[in-house]
């Protein structure tokens, strides 16, 4: 038995590093060639002068006014995601529709359908639909964060505590009683603990969104990234990490607070 | 739960967040210069897009599976190299091994700091460093598990029973005998199954990373994107979706095992 055990163990471990290593053999690293140290030098040296003429100038097209436009894409993508997750959600949580299963399978395939296509491909889209701006960006972010908060939002109340629900309909409450009496309180906490999470990430997907025209910070620091602009990438990073690093904390802060 | 707590003593509070709540969704909306009638009156361009969407082009099939295997190499490449980066870093972000504040908070903040940085910003980066390639993605890949996964590990680590611990320092252990033979075996298998959470993580981001000219399957879907066949953009979600479900699946199973 230990014997046994132990043969399986050293197969697995084999068997893994075989993997790893065929993965590793079938790439191609001839890109790496092209690199040389002193051009890692010139974007390093580049990459510490900071062009800090871009911070803010005024004109609506510095770093401050860029931000915060990137700032404003996350957050009302989020609202509007959080907004339209909620009927998403009763749609598809099995245990409000336990007479008619089939209900919770459809909300929870259009769930999925939302998810599967990437970002990006939403902001091609609606840069088609609504044309090129930050606007296309809420949308593929809302669209986009339907679905994960969908889920969510779907494997909270799944898994909530069924029993004051029970109490309530014991004591003759109907379904929207037991809905904003016993599952509202229970599930608020949690729910703006999520959509404050998605605002995080949206954030740092509306900073990357503006590579197909949907507005932000992302466009800017392609077309340094492009141009080999490093002073002007450099501000640009900085300004991205320190935004993101602040709204980390204030979310961090307000969900410390909430539990 | 006192009677002061309840919602009829601090409906004041509660209006005030809703107050600002508000506030900021109406500032976005103006800043972002959202037009919701712009989505009703374009709704065709999405029904004419959807419409393309629905008819996928199989036989583009043979072409795209290449790239597909390239993408799933590239994720299982950059996952492992990450992980092996992020093991030693992570057990110097917490107290439990270094017993040195300053160390350890130093460590953090640098961790901080490569998590914030979107990884298609990451990715468009490296590109311009290094150049165009699969190597490239490798590298971007690897530097994301390692932000992702040195944080779930030092916050495993920060949950293990101390009493292994302390019964290897009172036989004189020094610090690295701590971490090898009481912290390690405590959360060896939860670092196993953040590496199939962080490949899954992964393979979807790695869909997109073509997009900037990181290799794989983002880059076929990038260039069919660019020219319009939305026959063949559609077959090509498709198999990230019928790939990315192979893979949650077979990892699900794997960690359930594991746990």
């Amino acid at each position: 038995m230990e014997r046994s055990t132990k043969v399986r163990q050293w197969l697995i471990a084999a068997l893994t590093l075989a993997i790893i290593l065929y993965c590793a053999a079938g790439l191609d690293y001839s890109g790496l060639a092209a690199f040389s140290p002193s051009m890692g030098m010139d974007v390093l040296s580049g990459l510490m002068k900071p062009n800090w003429g871009f911070v803010y100038d005024g004109s609506g097209e510095d770093l401050v006014s860029l931000l915060l436009l990137t700032i404003g894409i996350a957050f009302l993508g989020t609202a509007i995601a959080t907004v339209l997750a909620i009927p998403v959600m009763l749609l598809s949580a099995s245990n409000l529709w336990r007479s008619h299963p089939w209900v919770a399978r459809v909300g929870k395939f259009v769930c999925n359908v939302l998810r599967a296509f990437p970002e990006l491909v939403y902001a091609i889209i609606f840069v088609r639909v609504v044309g090129p701006g930050p606007f296309a960006g809420v949308l593929a972010i809302g669209v986009h964060q339907i679905g994960m908060l969908g889920k969510l939002y779907t494997e909270e109340m799944e898994a909530m505590d069924e029993e004051p629900v029970e109490a309530v309909r014991a004591a003759g409450g109907n379904f929207w009683q037991a809905m904003f009496y016993a599952r509202v309180p229970q599930l608020m906490p949690i729910y703006t603990s999520l959509s404050l999470n998605h605002f995080e990430i949206a954030v740092r997907s509306a900073s990357t969104l503006g590579l197909v025209g949907a507005g932000g910070i992302g466009a800017p620091l392609i077309f340094a990234i492009q141009a080999r602009n490093w002073d002007q990438v450099s501000i640009i990073l900085l300004g991205v990490i320190l935004t993101v690093f602040l709204l980390d904390l204030l979310t961090g802060y307000i969900r410390k607070k909430l539990r | 739960m006192k009677l002061k707590d309840t919602i009829h003593y601090n409906w004041y509070k509660h209006l005030f967040v809703v107050f600002l709540l508000l506030v900021c969704v109406l500032g976005s909306a103006a800043l972002t210069e959202a037009d919701f009638s712009e989505v009703f009156e374009n709704a065709d361009q999405i029904g004419i897009f959807m419409g393309r969407l629905a008819h996928p082009d199989f036989s583009y099939i043979p072409d795209i599976l290449d790239p597909m295997v390239k993408t799933l190499k590239m994720s299982v490449v950059g996952t492992v190299i990450g992980v092996l980066f992020a093991v030693p870093f992570a057990f110097l972000a917490t107290t439990t091994v270094t017993r040195n504040p300053v160390v350890t908070g130093i460590i953090r903040f640098f961790l901080d700091i490569i998590r914030t940085i979107p990884n298609l910003l990451l990715a468009a980066l490296l590109v311009a460093v290094i150049g165009i390639g699969e190597a490239t993605g490798v590298l971007t890949i690897a530097v994301f598990t390692f932000g992702m996964v040195s944080q779930l590990i030092y916050e495993s680590i920060e949950t293990i029973d101390y009493g292994p611990i302390e019964a290897a320092e009172s036989v004189g252990a020094n610090k690295v005998q701590i971490a090898v033979w009481a912290v390690a075996p405590q959360i060896l298998a939860q670092i196993a199954s953040y590496t199939f959470y962080a490949f899954e993580v992964n393979v979807r981001a790695s869909t997109v990373l073509g997009y900037v000219g990181a290799g794989g399957i983002g880059v076929v879907l990038n260039s069919s994107l660019a020219l319009l066949k939305y026959e063949r953009v559609s077959i090509i979600i498709l198999t990230i979706l019928v790939v990315v479900a192979i893979v949650d699946t077979l990892s699900e199973m794997i960690r359930r095992r594991l746990a």
